[in-house]
Formats: C-alpha cells, sequence, structure tokens
C-alpha cells in the first residue's frame, strides 16, 4: 500500500464499479432515449477498464500482500483486501469491459438496452465486494448482489419465451441454493459462535461437541458454492440459463459469476475452514470437494460432448471447466507443500478462463447477431466469410481443451502438476483423462468453421455485417488468450503468492 | 540469434495471413527465404562441438527464464548442436520449394495457406532449437494445428477424415510422450530444478532417478522410455502405428506433403534420438532386439505396401514408412556411423521424399489422376519433369553419389557390426533386401507410367510443366547430388554429436 493513501483506498476497485453503476443511472435519467445505447456502453466499457487498472495497479504496488504488512482489514474486519481479492477483481472487471463492449452490438436493436448495462457492472460491484468479505454476513449480502442483477440479465429478452424461461429455472434454483447457504451460517455461526472468518477458524479448531452441526452448515455451504460455480449437484439451471440468457450474459455468468462462486469458497475454505482444523473435527470437506470434482468435470464434458448445438456445449464445458476449478480445493491436503501452488494455479485457470471463455460466448453473441443458427452444422464454412472472428475462435476452443500453444494449456497443466505434487493423483487422471475427451468436441466447432462446407452459398450472407464492438471484443480476448501464454510466468507467480498467503 | 529466425518467420507468417490472395504466395515465396539465408549464416558460423544434450558446446544458445513450476524453472532455453542444425537448414531450404510448388495447385484462400505454411515453418523451426522440454513441447504441438488445417481445408475428397485421423493419432501419441516424460520429471525430484533438456539428461546420467509412488528408478525409466517410444513411433510412423500416414498423404495437397514427409516425420526420429536414445540409453539397449525388430518390419512391411499400391502418391507415401526404419535401424545400434548415418538419413530422406512428392504433383497438375493404370508415356509431354522424378526415383533406391546412397550407406556401415545389438548382421541384412523390393516398386510404376507410348483419358491439355514447377524439382535434385558427392558438408559436424551419444550406453562384454 502506498503509505500516503487512506487504508480504503485498497478498495478502489470496488468503488469505481459501484460509481460506475450509478454514473450508468445517471446517464440513462438525463438522456432516456438518444443514442443512450452507445453512451451507456462507453461509460460501462471506461468505467470496468478503470476498475481493472486500479485493480492491477493495487496488485503490482503489492498492496495487501505479505511483502507490504498482509492483508488490509476494513470495517471492523468485515472486509479483508489481499492479493487475492484483487487478482479476481481484475479478473471480473476484464469479463465486465469484455461484455459491456460486446454487448452494445448485440443489443443494437433492443428497445431498452440501459438497464442491461447498469445490471452487469453492479453484478460485478457485488463480485468485487465477494472477493473481499470477511465475514459470513458480507459474504451473504455480496452473494445475494451477484444473483438478483443476474437473474434479471438471463430473463432481458423479455419478449424471448426461451430467455424468460430460463430466468425463472435460474432464479428457483438460485433461491433454492441461497436458502441452503444461509441456513449453512446460520448452522456454523451456532456452532462457532462468530461470523468473522478468522473467529469461526478458532472455533472450528474447538467445536465441543458441536461437530456435526458444524458439519452440516459447511456441507450446505459447499451446497452454495456448487450452485454459484456450477457444479455438480447444483448445476442444472446452468445450461438452460446459459442457453436461454443473451450471449453476452451467458458469456458473463459463466466466467465472472462462476470465478465469483470460486472467490467464495477458496476463501472460505482456507480461512474460516482451514484443512487441518476441520480434519481434526472430523469434518472431511476435501472428500466432498473432490468427488464434486471429479464427477463435475467428468459429467461436464461427457454431457458436452453429444450437444448439437454450440451455446449448449458451451454450457457443459463450463461445467467441466468448473471440476478442473474444484481441484484447487479439492486437492488440499494438512500437511501439504503444495497448496498454494494447487490453489494459485486454479486462479490462473480462472484468469485464463475468463478470457477464452468469454471469447466463446461472444463468438457465439456474434453468430446470434448474424442470425446465423445455433447448431454446428449452422456455423459450417463462417471461416470463409469472417476469417478473423473464426481464428479467433479457434484459438478459444483449442486453448479451452488445453492445446500447448494457448494459455489453457499451461494453466491446467499447473493445476494438474500441483494436484499430482499433494498427492492427488487421481484427480490429476481425472482431469487428464477428461481434457482429452474435450478436445473432440471442441474441435467440431473449429472444423465447422474452417473445413466444412456451407449449406447454400446465400446462408452466410448475414455474416457480412461487422458488429465492431464485438468483433473487438472477441479478437482482444483472443489476443489475451495467446499473450496469456508467453506471460504465464508473472501471472502464476501472483496467483500463487496470493494463495500461499491464506494457509 | 535463433530467436530472431523464428520471430522473422513468425513475422512472416502474419504479414502473409493479411496479404490479399493474389500475390500471397509471391509474398510467402520472398519472405521464406528470409529464414532460408539466415539457417545459411548460422551454419556458416557454426562453432558448436560435441551433443547440445551431454554437456557439448552449443552454438547460438539463449537461457531467459519464463516462469517456474514446482520448484523447476522453464526456460526460452534454445540452442543448436551437429544433430539439429541440419534439420534447421532442411527445414528452411523445404519451405521456399514448398511454397512455389503450391503455386499451381492451390487455387483458393491462398493467403491462409501460405500463412499457415510459414507459420508451421516457424514452429519446426522451434522443434528442432528448443532444449528446454516445455518450450519444445509447445512447438511440437503447435506443428500440429496449421497442419490439421493445411490438409481439412486444401486437401483431398476425403480431407475431413484425413485431417481428423492425424489429428487424432498424434495427439494422443503426444499425451503419451507427456505422460512419460513427467513421471521422469517427477521420479528425477529435487535432482533437477529446471526442464532443461541437457541439465535432465545430466542427472539421469548421475543416476537421479528415485523413487515415485513406490516405483523403483529402473521400473519408471522403463515405462517412460515406452510411453516416450510409443508416442514418438506414431510420428515417425512406425508399424503398426502408420496407418494415419498415407491417409494423410493422399489427401494433403502437393506443398503439404512435400513438409510432411519431408520435415514433419523428421521430427518423431529427431525427438527419437534427442529423448528416448539420449536420456535413456541402457533402456534402448535393453531393449535393442525388439526395437531392431520393428525397425526392419517397418523397412520390409512398408516397402511391400508400397508394392501393393496404384496411386502414385500412396506409394511414395509408404516408401516413407520404409526409409524411417532404416533411420530407427540405425539409432538402435549406438555406433558412430549408425547414429550418425541415421541423422543423415533424415536430412536425406528429407529432400528426396520431398523431391518425389512434388514431381507427382505435377503430374497430378496435369493430368489430374496419380493413378498408375491411367496413364503411360508421360515422359512424352513432360520430358523436364519426368527426367527429374527418374532421377530422383533412383536416388530412393540408393544410386551412389546421390544422398540417399550416403545416409543407408552409413547406417549399414554402422549396424553392420554394431556391439549393442545382438544378431545386428541379420537384421542388417534383412534391412538391406528392402532396397531391392524399393527398386521393384519404383522401377514398375515409373515403367507404366512414364515410358511407352502417351496414353491419357483426359479433356485436359498435357504439355510441359510451366517454368515454376519444374525450377523446385531442380533445385531439390542439386541438392541430392551435391549432398551424394560431398555428405561430409553435414555429416562431420553430425557424426560429432552422434560420438556421445554412442558413448552414453553400457555394452555388455
Amino acid at each position: 500500500m502506498v503509505n500516503t493513501l487512506p487504508q480504503v483506498a485498497a478498495l478502489l476497485p470496488v468503488f469505481l464499479l459501484a460509481f460506475t453503476g450509478l454514473a450508468l443511472l445517471l446517464v440513462d435519467t438525463i438522456s432516456p432515449d438518444a443514442r443512450s445505447n452507445t453512451s451507456m456502453a462507453v461509460v460501462g466499457a471506461i468505467g470496468s477498464l478503470a476498475a481493472l487498472a486500479a485493480s492491477v495497479w493495487l496488485v503490482v504496488s503489492g498492496t495487501g500482500s505479505t511483502d507490504t504488512g498482509g492483508a488490509i482489514t476494513l470495517f471492523a474486519e468485515a472486509i479483508k483486501v489481499d492479493t487475492m481479492a484483487l487478482f479476481f477483481t481484475a479478473i471480473f472487471a476484464s469479463v465486465t469491459a469484455l461484455v459491456v463492449v460486446a454487448a452494445h452490438d448485440y443489443f443494437h436493436d433492443h428497445e431498452s438496452p440501459a438497464a442491461f448495462y447498469s445490471l452487469v457492472v453492479f453484478a460485478a460491484t457485488g463480485m468485487a465486494l465477494l472477493a473481499a468479505a470477511n465475514s459470513l454476513a458480507v459474504v451473504f449480502v455480496a452473494l445475494e448482489m451477484v444473483s438478483l442483477p443476474s437473474y434479471v440479465l438471463v430473463a432481458y429478452l423479455k419478449r424471448d419465451r426461451g430467455s424468460v424461461e430460463a430466468g425463472m429455472k435460474y432464479f428457483l434454483v438460485g433461491a433454492l441454493s441461497s436458502a441452503i447457504f444461509l441456513f449453512g451460517i446460520s448452522l456454523v455461526y451456532a456452532a462457532t459462535g462468530s461470523l468473522l472468518l478468522d473467529d469461526v477458524a478458532e472455533g472450528v479448531g474447538a467445536l465441543d461437541g458441536l461437530a456435526g452441526v458444524a458439519g452440516l452448515g459447511i456441507v450446505m455451504i459447499v451446497g452454495g458454492v456448487a450452485f454459484k460455480t456450477a457444479s455438480v449437484p447444483f448445476h442444472f439451471w446452468a445450461p438452460e440459463a446459459y442457453e436461454g440468457a443473451p450471449a453476452p450474459v451467458s458469456a458473463f455468468l459463466s466466467s465472472a459469476s462462476k470465478a465469483a462462486g470460486f472467490v467464495v469458497a477458496f476463501r472460505l475454505f482456507t480461512e474460516a475452514f482451514p484443512v487441518g482444523a476441520s480434519l481434526t473435527a472430523g469434518i472431511d470437506w476435501v472428500l466432498a470437494f473432490g468427488i464434486l470434482a471429479a464427477v463435475t468435470m467428468t459429467l461436464g464434458n461427457f454431457a458436452a460432448a453429444v450437444q448439437e448445438e454450440v451455446k449448449r456445449m458451451l454450457a457443459y464445458s463450463s461445467i467441466g471447466h468448473a471440476g478442473y476449478v474444484l481441484i484447487g480445493v479439492a486437492a488440499l491436503s494438512q500437511d501439504g507443500g503444495a497448496n498454494g501452488a494447487v490453489m494459485g494455479a486454479a486462479m490462473a485457470h480462472l484468469l485464463v478462463y475468463g478470457f477464452m471463455n468469454t471469447g466463446a460466448f461472444l463468438f457465439v453473441a456474434m453468430a446470434e447477431r448474424w442470425g446465423v443458427g445455433r447448431t454446428f452444422e449452422d456455423y459450417a464454412g463462417l471461416a470463409r466469410r469472417a476469417p478473423v472472428a473464426s481464428t479467433a475462435m479457434a484459438v478459444f476452443m483449442f486453448s479451452l481443451a488445453g492445446l500447448p500453444p494457448f494459455a489453457g494449456f499451461f494453466s491446467k497443466y499447473f493445476l494438474f502438476m500441483g494436484a499430482i505434487d499433494n498427492g492427488f493423483l487421481w484427480l490429476a487422471a481425472f482431469g487428464a483423462v477428461n481434457s482429452v475427451v474435450s478436445l473432440y468436441y471442441y474441435s467440431r466447432v473449429v472444423k465447422a468453421l474452417f473445413i466444412d462446407d456451407p449449406a447454400s452459398s446465400s446462408s452466410l450472407d448475414a455474416v457480412d455485417v461487422r458488429p465492431t464492438g464485438l468483433y473487438a471484443a472477441v479478437v482482444f480476448a483472443a489476443v489475451a488468450t495467446v499473450l496469456l501464454l508467453p506471460g504465464f510466468g508473472p501471472v502464476i507467480e501472483t496467483a500463487e503468492a496470493a494463495a500461499s498467503a491464506l494457509f | 540469434m535463433l530467436e530472431a529466425l523464428i520471430g522473422v518467420t513468425f513475422v512472416a507468417a502474419l504479414l502473409v495471413l493479411l496479404a490479399p490472395d493474389e500475390w500471397a504466395g509471391r509474398l510467402a515465396f520472398a519472405f521464406s527465404l528470409l529464414p532460408f539465408a539466415g539457417s545459411l549464416y548460422l551454419w556458416s558460423g557454426f562453432d558448436g562441438a560435441g551433443n547440445a544434450l551431454t554437456g557439448g558446446d552449443i552454438a547460438y544458445a539463449t537461457q531467459i527464464e519464463w516462469l517456474e513450476v514446482g520448484g523447476r524453472t522453464v526456460s526460452w532455453f534454445v540452442g543448436v548442436d551437429g544433430i539439429s542444425l541440419p534439420l534447421v537448414v532442411l527445414t528452411t531450404f523445404l519451405v521456399p520449394l514448398a511454397i512455389v510448388s503450391a503455386w499451381t495447385p492451390i487455387d483458393s484462400r491462398q493467403s491462409q495457406f501460405y500463412g499457415l505454411m510459414l507459420f508451421m515453418e516457424a514452429n519446426l523451426l522451434g522443434v528442432f532449437t528448443a532444449l528446454d522440454f516445455f518450450l519444445w513441447f509447445v512447438f511440437w504441438e503447435a506443428v500440429l494445428v496449421p497442419m490439421y488445417f493445411l490438409i481439412g481445408i486444401w486437401g483431398g475428397p476425403r480431407r475431413k477424415y484425413a485431417a481428423i485421423k492425424f489429428f487424432v493419432y498424434t495427439n494422443a501419441a503426444s499425451l503419451l510422450m507427456f505422460i512419460g516424460f513427467m513421471s521422469l520429471t517427477f521420479a528425477l525430484g529435487d535432482s533437477v530444478s529446471s526442464f532443461a533438456l541437457p541439465e535432465i539428461t545430466a542427472a539421469i546420467a548421475d543416476g537421479g532417478l528415485g523413487t515415485w509412488f513406490n516405483i523403483s528408478p529402473d521400473r519408471i525409466a522403463m515405462v517412460a522410455f515406452l510411453a516416450m517410444f510409443l508416442g514418438f513411433a506414431v510420428k515417425v510412423p512406425i508399424v503398426p502405428f502408420h496407418t494415419w500416414l498415407p491417409d494423410a498423404h493422399v489427401e494433403a495437397p502437393t506443398p503439404v506433403s512435400v513438409l510432411l514427409a519431408g520435415v514433419l516425420l523428421k521430427m518423431g526420429t529427431y525427438a527419437l534420438l534427442r529423448f528416448n536414445f539420449t536420456m535413456l540409453p541402457d533402456q534402448a539397449s535393453a531393449l535393442a532386439i525388439p526395437i531392431a525388430a520393428v525397425a526392419v518390419i517397418s523397412v520390409i512391411y512398408g516397402a511391400m505396401l508400397a508394392l501393393a499400391q496404384k496411386d502414385l502418391k500412396r506409394i511414395v507415401a509408404y516408401s516413407s514408412v520404409s526409409s524411417m526404419g532404416y533411420v530407427i535401424l540405425g539409432l538402435i545400434v549406438f555406433t558412430e556411423y549408425g547414429v550418425g548415418g541415421a541423422t543423415f538419413q533424415m536430412v536425406a530422406h528429407g529432400l528426396i521424399s520431398g523431391l518425389m512428392f512434388m514431381a507427382v504433383g505435377v503430374i497430378y497438375n496435369a493430368t489430374h489422376t496419380r493413378m498408375v493404370g491411367d496413364m503411360s508415356g508421360m515422359a512424352d509431354r513432360m520430358p523436364v519433369a519426368v527426367g527429374i522424378l527418374v532421377a530422383g526415383a533412383f536416388g530412393y533406391m540408393g544410386l551412389p553419389l546421390m544422398a540417399g546412397f550416403a545416409g543407408e550407406f552409413f547406417i549399414f556401415v554402422g549396424s553392420f557390426a554394431a556391439p549393442a545389438l545382438p544378431y545386428a548382421p541379420i537384421f542388417t541384412a534383412l534391412a538391406m533386401f528392402g532396397i531391392v523390393i524399393v527398386a521393384g516398386y519404383l522401377l514398375s510404376a515409373m515403367q507404366s507410367t512414364l515410358f511407352g507410348p502417351f496414353e491419357l483419358e483426359t479433356d485436359y491439355e498435357v504439355g510441359p510443366a510451366p517454368f515454376h514447377d519444374v525450377a523446385p524439382l531442380a533445385v531439390l535434385l542439386v541438392a541430392i547430388i551435391v549432398l551424394g558427392v560431398a555428405p561430409d558438408i553435414f555429416f562431420e559436424m553430425i557424426r560429432d554429436a552422434a560420438v556421445p551419444v554412442v558413448e552414453g550406453v553400457t555394452v555388455d562384454g
């Protein structure tokens, strides 16, 4: 932390996002009709980029890192800014920026696009707050702050039956899992007598016969995390919501919202329920997460392999990736020297995933904008009309599959290696096998784009429209996915340092 | 220096991708001369000695730390020695010729085609120069992506099947190899602090392998050797992992076949030499008999398959399987001439098979058929191209004073009395028999297609091939003869780098 600034400046990215959301509402009030779509998109993009810059700057300057005096706690320790919080804020802000820029073209003929931008930015604010939450109460409030705008966003195309139905499903499952999560929190509070994570951890160390209550509470909290990250067994909403929602919203939910779920998991299961104390108390959530991770990645990948629609395939692949990232919690061990490494690798994977998955969904948004259809066959031959965007999509697909020339290879590799170093060979083996399966369905997209012939020569005429914002977002995400390969060093080092500080 | 070579090729690929289709071909050719000139410059100033992996002097070495994983550093570590430099020169030499040979057959999406060709060249250069496992693996896999598109987009009627088959086969093989190598690094534990290949080689030689997950070091080394051998065997390819090759070759357009046979197959043999035979020589010599057996089977079976084909391109494709068998035989005998000859044969075969594929392509451009029974008397209509094809075929059969003869001769000299391989004379004699079959199928195919009265049912006007089709053939033929007359221009440095490999093996008795 730069000494001259007050401690609260560590929350600068959160404030920037919140102010951006308010500014968006203001802009909408001042000029409700006149070209509001463009001005809203510009404000939203500037705000989220500013938040990104702020969080990157804070990480680089070492705010909250162990080198500069440790995490900064604020508001009676309810908020705690450390490198992990800032790292995740950077993920949220970059995904938000991509989505906002892309949405400008996606909603070009929507009757009221304005509310979209403020909802996205408010959800991002909630995520940034979630990353810095140090009390179970703040965790829950922030989680709701993410969830409520998300429900609206999924149902944003209110004349589209699919969108509305998806929003309804998402809301019902979400309300249920929120209730479960909240009940879990209250059980943990009953057993440990505190909501602050550090005190909860102390309480878990001395449960005095309340291990059953605390254990049940923790299991319920795991359920809440599973919902937010779209993991088994609360994954049912994900394919429906991602498919029915407007594609930029799917991108936002499957990248940023999923990362938000993981930051909760990472923080709670290191600071509130540390591995050692939990295992001593007989609460083996490591095994629970291990099973969830294995089942989630297997289910996601195999379900993705049989889909006929690209968006739905991406939805299941997103479930599969949640399974990979869960390794970051599932491969923790009591005396594991590689705890920081494996969780750091999971964080790095989420960052890379933030670009490659968002980019893939935004390509789908572009296809929806063109109106070429939703299935693999409908994508046939797109590369002839749109070579740049198709190349970007190929980059996303190969990177998601974990092929070496792209950043997805490194992040997956580090994750599996961390798991092996911690003695979880079986999890790494599950991950590797699933990665091989995933190559099949990811390469189907590439094959359709580049190799297959279009159904008819006129079917692609709509492709000649060049939506600038969407193009810019997709190309930028592809460039980031490629550049993160040579630039992976600083990312993984920051992530590992951030994760190690939690143990 | 090497990063400039690779970087220039990457930038050239990007520029060509953005260029308009009309002059993408010329532009790509002009750009591809830059890395060629660069590699000649590297050759002229080459000052390496010994083998890069066993502590020799690495020429043009650069090592920059990239990142750290599990306490080991990954770095940008490139350099060349006597084994890799000839392959670098081969790559940069073949690519411009392949690009020129594409001018006639490639008539759609040219800028993408030539861009991908240059992109592949950049990654191939990376494969042959990288001395850090991770860096090498990134380049190794990155070669597959452009190849997949090159076959899948511009290939023949069954291009989709061939492209997917190629992609799946080689990717599965890469995974197996990757797991094999990783188990080695895990077993090495703290005795290495990086993924640099020389360091890992030294650590294995010093007995750094430890027990991992209760598996003894010897067993890990053997499992790793087998995993890597199988992984590379697909790439080479060795019978019975060769079935992707004829499909890929037949469907791929001519210039892609040239690079596939000329350079991509050498990735497999190069990697076998570097990883299996240099890092784990004891495991290799323990398996000498089975490996020599698959090598000889590849030679004979590949040649027999070629004998049974009617498609000229399939004939050349299967004969590559046969030729690669010689290379494996040369490697497994662990003698100076065997290993050196195998490396020399990689270069020689790269040139000769490139020439053959290109010549068949020129005939196909004119006749639109490659079937032996469909045509005869091509020599009347295309005298120059056919003349060079015949000369190349004799090179394949091992005519003295051509590169193929030198390579095979060195291998047989090295393998006949090899101390590390029991029954070496028998294996050598059997492999030599392959040459007879090669002569058989090449002569009979040439006789029925090239000579006799001209006959071909076609609507096309069949005349002499255009200059830019024939010129690369002539250049290749000159190179083959030069290398055959003066093999020492490469063999000297190859031998220098091969000797430490040979010394790495302990021969019983």
